[in-house]
């Protein structure tokens, strides 16, 4: 490895808040030349506002960058290009329909007489993928290569002579492991030349084949920097997975009494094809089941399955004893169950319509569209459910879309608590929160069980699942990989389980 | 309250104006208030209204009357642009609708019947474009220009390609006659506009319709039948649309397929959106869509008063509604302005 005196990148004590969310908060990061630098983090945990910030994408509240040693500021992804930091996003952001060389050379074509001389362009279009050691038909279509080689192509419309920092954004997510191998290849070759390549990603053993040093990032925060040599897998879920438990109150009693009896629901063997491994799943009443996993694991992907959000292709399910087919959320709406999406703003609130309206939605699906709960009504339940969790509104009929993470959170949970649903199933109920959000949150988890309902919380907080759960399904690589019951849900044994131990 | 803050000292009572600036009906009203306020100056007895021979008269009777097709396509059009859709085929239903009717009168129906069944087609048109966006999940703006584009051929082919009359009473008193002195194609508004209220906003359809405008996927996750929702919004769409062809065709007291309702998608869209519903769909106004409807039709008439050479009158027209679009548009950008504050205090 070639060690420079000063590190090829410094951020120091960058934040940035976006309205209602703190993205980053203080956080550090040193990427030396000549190395592969894994970073990792949950969904939201600020990976790509950071990548953003370094690249010129997004500017910063608060902290400095140094570019080898020079203090630098960045207004646009362009300006950080001509200094040599270039990014390739997730999403392949190259035109599919038009050849190979006109993607990488769509805004510099070479001109003869004031026309675009193409024979030159295909020749700097195959100088270029030389670099990546690709010898390929430049004048083909791109959507005629597969996903590895667009991928490529994307790399090396990023990648100029004087490249010194490339980073790739989960370039791996739609490559199999053999096309991995070769994109592994060239990143080693790259930083070989002395780039500084900052690699994103949520397979952990892609990490451990290529990365040198690691990262990782939480709610914002850098929680950890080291050498991959120096990270044994088992100590790297732990930072992922979340604080050690500081303020948490301890566990509720296990063994609830209530939690014993016939499950409303039960899954046998459910999955989906290219989606979800198949499991089995019960959810009784008065119960919590929490489902841990590292991102990817197939948290959301269960949640959805068991809602009908996305149709099962194998397995049965009974609800009460009767075998049914929950085939969309319609259907299990009309069940009594609930679900809270991870993502709030896409899939959960309606933002144009009001608290009020958000409150009664369900409720009034399950009454059908014929018999409108009338307005008082809905005013009584919208008032009722805005005091019980707290919602935080000056009255019921702003729009939904002016309140904050939180209170949309808490919006989505009342209108399925309005709906009488029997059982919820809480995707990621405090991603994006604040703490004293959080903590209500948890505590309302709780609340809800004693209750009486039958509660499936899918989160990435390792505490917040210990906290709450009865009983915890453990997932890995979307297969169930095992369950862990009354008192041995531990953090230990939890992680212990998704390494595979 | 404690984050009003700041904001609470300058916080309105009920009637200030930026308060009143900020409600949905204040820029679309003040701006009909304005149209109708130049439309009196220009033509002096503008608000006058007699009865003549048994019928209401006068200039804004005028503008009611003339608005009145238009206003009946715009009314479908708000729904369903509030499933954040658009329907071009208008036009076409109108000319569609006219066709089956004048083919149906020359069979010697029962008018009623002829009338149900002329209905029917602008409903089976609407129920088309539904399945096309909802089930086949081609783009709203391709689906339904589909339809603008084939349709008037089926309305030429029903009427083998000429441009066929006929006489009916019974029509006639539908759309160009009058009830108790009100022209009762005005009526006919009213009550189309008296059922909407009570189909969307007395039942829950017009939440559900809103929900899959602004989220379709939360709509989903809602257990709301999306899909049912778009195909019923499109096909109350050709309802009304249905009821607009009726009219002309029985004003026109025939069918002229290359004609009938041409543009009228046009005004109904900028009807729409000058009454506030946004084409990125979540909210319709179906009171407000009328006001759109009256300022365009407002202001075509004042055009024509004024005595301006008639083609000015897109022009003006053109600009007017620009007016209007940016008043509104300010009005969203306070609303931004004041979303941010209250976030940050």
């Amino acid at each position: 490895m070639t060690e420079t005196a000063a590190p090829r990148v410094q951020l120091q004590g960058i934040s940035k808040s976006f309205p209602g969310v703190r993205a980053l908060e203080n956080v550090d990061f040193r990427l030396n030349a000549g190395e592969v630098h894994a970073l990792l983090g949950e969904n939201g945990a600020g990976k790509s506002t950071l990548i953003k910030i370094m690249t010129g994408a997004v500017s910063r509240d608060a902290g400095k960058m140094l570019l080898d040693g020079e203090p630098v500021e960045f207004a646009s992804p362009a300006e950080a290009r001509a200094l040599g930091v270039s990014t390739v996003y997730q999403e392949v952001n190259l035109i599919p329909t038009l050849s190979v060389t006109k993607n990488l050379t769509l805004e510099r074509q070479p001109r003869r007489y004031g026309l675009i001389s193409w024979r030159q362009a295909n020749e700097r279009a195959r100088e270029r993928l030389k670099r990546l050691n690709l010898d390929i038909d430049v004048e083909r279509p791109l959507a005629s290569y597969s996903v590895a080689i667009q991928q490529l192509v994307a790399i090396a419309r990023s990648l100029e002579e004087d490249t010194r920092v490339l980073v790739l954004d989960e370039p791996t997510a739609s490559l199999d492991a053999r096309e991995a191998e070769l994109l592994f290849d060239i990143m080693r070759d790259l930083k070989a030349r002395g780039i500084a390549i900052v690699f994103i990603t949520h397979f952990i053993d892609q990490v451990y084949q290529v990365s040198d040093r690691i990262s990782v990032l939480r709610n914002g925060r850098l929680v950890g920097t080291a050498p991959t040599a120096e990270l044994p897998r088992l100590k790297l879920i732990s930072l992922m997975l979340g604080r050690e438990l500081e303020h948490t109150e301890a566990r509720r009693t296990i063994g609830a009494a209530a939690a014993r009896g016939e499950p409303i629901l039960a899954a046998e063997g459910v999955g989906r094809r290219r989606y979800m491994g198949n499991f089995d799943l019960q959810l009784r009443a008065g119960e919590v089941v929490g489902l841990a996993g590292l991102l990817g694991s197939g948290r959301t992907e269960t949640c959805k399955l068991v809602f009908g959000a996305v149709h099962a292709d194998a397995g049965r399910v009974r609800f009460e004893g009767k075998p049914i087919s929950i085939r969309s959320p319609r259907q299990a709406v009309r069940l009594d169950i609930g679900f809270c999406p991870e993502d709030r703003k896409a899939e959960g609130i309606i933002p144009e319509l009001t608290i009020r309206e958000n409150i009664v939605l369900a409720l009034q699906v399950k009454r059908g569209w014929l018999r409108r709960l009338p307005h008082d009504e809905q005013e009584r339940i919208a008032t009722e459910m805005i005091k019980t969790l707290g919602i935080a509104t000056p009255d019921a009929d702003k729009p939904v879309g002016q309140l904050s993470g939180g209170n949309q959170q808490k919006v989505i949970l009342a209108r399925w608590l309005a709906s009488k649903s029997r059982i919820l199933i809480l995707d990621e109920p405090t991603r994006g929160i604040d703490v004293g959000a959080h903590a209500e949150i948890v505590a309302l988890i709780r609340q809800l069980c004693a209750d009486g309902l039958a509660l499936l919380v899918a989160s990435s907080e390792l505490d917040e699942i210990v906290t709450v759960s009865d009983r915890v399904e453990v997932l890995r690589d979307r297969h169930k990989v095992g369950e862990i019951a009354g008192a041995d849900v531990t953090r230990e044994n939890i992680i212990h389980m998704i390494a595979g131990g | 309250m404690d984050h009003a803050g700041s904001s609470q000292a300058l916080a309105p009572s009920r009637w200030s104006l930026g308060e009143l600036t900020s409600r949905s009906w204040f820029w679309p009203i003040l701006a009909l208030a304005l149209i109708f306020m130049v439309d009196a100056v220009v033509s002096p007895g503008f608000f006058s209204i007699r009865i003549v021979q048994g019928r209401l008269f006068g200039s804004l009777i005028d503008v009611l009357y003339r608005g009145t097709p238009t206003a009946l396509v715009a009314l479908g059009m708000a729904v369903v642009i509030g499933t954040k859709g658009i329907d071009l085929s208008v036009g076409a239903v109108v000319a569609i609708v006219g066709a089956v009717m004048t083919n149906l009168i020359h069979r010697d129906m029962s008018p009623p019947l002829i009338l149900a069944l002329t209905l029917g087609a602008g409903a089976l048109c609407g129920l088309w474009n539904g399945f096309l966006v909802a089930i086949l999940d081609i783009q709203p703006i391709i689906a339904t220009l589909i339809l603008m584009v084939a349709g008037r051929g089926i309305a030429l082919l029903i009427d083998e390609g000429l441009i066929v009359t006929f006489r009916s009473d019974f029509f006639s008193a539908i759309s160009t006659g009058e009830f108790l002195t009100v022209p009762s194609r005005i009526i006919v508004c009213a009550g189309t506009l008296l059922f909407l209220w009570l189909f969307l906003r007395r039942t829950a359809l017009g939440v559900f319709i809103e929900s899959v405008g602004a989220n379709s996927a939360a709509a989903d996750l809602a257990g709301i039948n999306a899909k049912l929702v778009k195909i019923g919004a499109y096909t109350l769409s050709g309802l009304c649309s249905g009821i607009a062809g009726m009219l002309i065709c029985a004003d026109i007291r025939g069918s002229d397929s290359n004609n009938a309702g041409l543009f009228i998608e046009l005004d109904a869209i900028l009807a729409v959106v000058i009454g506030g519903g946004s084409l990125a769909g979540g909210r319709f106004y179906l009171g407000l869509t009328l006001v759109g409807v009256l300022i365009i039709q407002g202001l075509t008439t004042s055009i024509l008063v004024s005595g301006l050479p008639a083609q000015f009158n897109m022009i003006v027209k053109g600009v007017v509604v620009l007016i209007v679009l940016l008043l509104q548009s300010r009005r969203l950008r306070q609303s931004i302005v004041g979303v941010f504050r209250r976030k940050t205090s």
